[in-house]
């Protein structure tokens, strides 16, 4: 067997050996000779006009690509002019293009069959997603005011990253980090879903520092070559992105998936710049501008308070004018004050001679106070000698023995000297002047309380039946009264009158108790 | 509004012109007191002083990721181009 093994390649040594233009020229003859006339269905990729009138185009579908030429002869009497993403049947031969080693489809007819399946497919792959809620409005993020780092998912060479560079440095120059990626082919998709990754997965304050806002840019082409970013895996890294996210792919018309999933859209990579940052200039002139307003707003302010405080200050009235006539009030009660209390020291004399303090109202009892006792102190010593003697008579009545009597007599007799030589008038007339002092000063007193100086004033007391009526509802009830003044009583009935009654009664009332007591006029 | 005041000289330059716009705004509605308008107007210097800082600081720096074979991130180079 190994034998045979190792003979093998020996064995294609053996093989015809064409040179190249044979070999071209028999793929050639094989190729149209099966492909004589095929009808192929498939999308317009790029369509390229010549000037000379020749078509040049791509049919394709989701693998495979099939170039094509449609001859100006064809091209002319064609009913449908051929354009990018049309659905078609062409109609055809294959040929080969040996100088080149490729193979293309000579087009002779060219009709429209339908939608294209690859925007078909587009279309089901965006609903989706959609259904995922990935395009959701709520999931989008506010695209950060001023960026501080810029993550750039594009190509690091070519017009994109240059206008985005210029543009940034126009407005506001800022950090920019360039993650480099294909932006067409089979890479594109897989580089441009780790870069959006890759900068999300960069820690705040590593060494490389991660962007607050990512552009995933790209210059305009045909839809094949945007369609890297109708990838599934890249709108689902746009969509999870947590750092905000602006995509700019192709021109204005050109909407790819991503432009759905990002946090905005821009018609352009310029476009981008213009949304990422502001315009410094004119961020100073804000900012001057806030700045002078700051300082004409602090002084018109000073201004206005220094203007209300002159205005205020204005109306408020003059010191002097303001205590004039607090002045005047106190320089005239100044004036009445010695007056007024001369005045006043007067009436008080003149009310306190109203009521004469007369010590002799007191003396009267008094003296005969002391008659009586004087009296008794008189006969005070004659009696008790008078008592003796009627003692000495009853006892020489019993004719007991003399001498031991006559010994208890002298004892009895010197006791009774010394308790008389000890009697004395003072013991009573002291004590009768203390007490007459006492009444004296009571009797100040009660003139003081007495209602009477009252009466004097020109006050007078009501009584009904002897009690006395201070409201009005009594008075009313009561059938007469009975109105004391200072000079006497006097009834009133309670008839229509008032001052009816005759005087007669009014004398006889103060003269009931008072009759036995004059100087002590009942209070009641 | 102000007892939560974070130092000027922390804040980005969004937040600094943002308190900025408002101090201007209540200055220009003339209804603070007279002393708060002077620490007002003592704060909102002091933030424009922080905004033109933060403007004066904006310098363009343009680096390249370098990957690895792997695609991930190695480090940065200068762009050229």
């Amino acid at each position: 067997m190994d034998l045979f093994e190792d003979e093998a390649p020996k064995g294609g040594d053996n093989a015809h050996e064409f040179s190249v233009s044979e070999i071209s020229g028999a793929v050639k003859k094989t190729v149209e000779g099966a492909f004589g006339h095929v009808r192929v269905r498939g999308e317009l990729g790029r369509v390229t006009h010549h000037r000379s009138g020749h078509v040049y185009l791509d049919l394709k579908d989701e693998r495979a690509s099939l170039s094509g030429v449609i001859w100006r002869g064809s091209a002319s009497k064609m009913e449908t002019r051929p354009e990018e993403g049309m659905e078609v049947i062409a109609t055809g031969r294959l040929t080969t293009f040996q100088g080149q080693s490729k193979y293309q489809m000579v087009i002779e007819s060219l009709v429209p069959a339908g939608a294209g399946a690859l925007m078909a497919m587009l279309e089901k792959r965006r609903k989706m997603l959609e259904g995922e809620g990935l395009f959701d409005p709520a999931r989008k993020r506010p695209i950060p005011w001023l960026p501080e780092v810029i993550g750039v998912v594009t190509s690091p060479t070519g017009a994109v990253i240059r206008d985005i560079l210029h543009r940034l440095r126009d407005r506001f120059p800022r950090k920019v980090l360039v993650w480099p990626v294909a932006v067409q082919g089979p890479n594109c998709a897989p580089d441009v879903t780790r870069a959006i990754r890759g900068f999300n997965a960069l820690s705040v304050g590593g060494a490389l520092p991660r962007p607050d806002l990512i552009i995933v840019a790209r210059g305009g082409g045909s839809i094949e070559d945007l369609w890297g970013f109708n990838e599934e895996s890249v709108v689902r890294a746009a969509a999870e992105s947590a750092i905000p996210l602006i995509s700019a792919v192709g021109h204005e018309t050109d909407t790819t998936l991503i432009d759905h999933a990002s946090d905005r859209r821009a018609p352009t990579p310029t476009a981008a710049a213009e949304i990422a940052v502001p315009v410094r200039a004119e961020l100073a002139a804000d900012i001057a501008q806030m700045g002078a307003r700051l300082g004409q707003l602090q002084r018109y302010a000073m201004d206005r308070r220094g203007e209300r405080l002159r205005d205020l200050s204005r109306g408020l009235p003059r010191s002097d004018a303001l205590l004039q006539g607090p002045r005047q009030r106190l320089d005239d009660l100044d004036r009445r004050l010695p007056g007024a209390l001369r005045a006043a020291i007067a009436a008080k004399r003149l009310a306190l001679s109203e009521h004469p303090l007369r010590p002799a109202l007191a003396a009267v009892p008094v003296a005969r106070a002391r008659d009586r006792v004087e009296r008794a102190a008189a006969t005070l010593p004659g009696a008790f000698r008078g008592g003796i003697a009627q003692r000495r008579l009853a006892l020489s009545q019993h004719s007991l023995r003399p001498a031991g009597l006559s010994e208890r007599l002298r004892q009895e007799r010197r006791h009774a000297e010394r308790v008389a030589g000890r009697l004395t008038p003072e013991l009573v007339t002291d004590r009768l002047r203390r007490l007459s002092e006492r009444l004296a000063a009571l009797d100040r007193l009660r003139e003081t309380l007495s209602h009477r100086a009252t009466l004097e004033r020109g006050f007078a007391v009501v009584r009904a039946g002897g009690t006395v009526v201070t409201d009005r509802a009594s008075a009313a009830a009561a059938a007469e009264l009975e109105i004391e003044f200072k000079d006497g009583r006097l009834t009133v009935g309670q008839g229509g009158g008032g001052s009816e009654p005759p005087a007669a009664p009014a004398p006889k009332a103060p003269r009931r108790k008072p009759a036995s007591k004059p100087e002590q006029p009942d209070l009641f | 509004m102000s007892e939560t005041q974070k130092p000027v000289e922390e804040m980005s330059f969004e937040e600094a012109i943002r308190e900025l716009e408002t101090v201007v705004g209540q200055l220009e509605r003339g209804d603070v007191a007279l002393e708060q308008s002077i620490a007002l107007y003592e704060r909102g210097a002091k933030l424009k002083t922080r905004c033109e800082t933060k403007l004066a600081e904006a310098e363009e720096k343009v680096a390249k990721i370098t990957l690895d074979a792997s695609g991930q991130p190695q480090g940065t180079a200068p762009l050229e181009g």
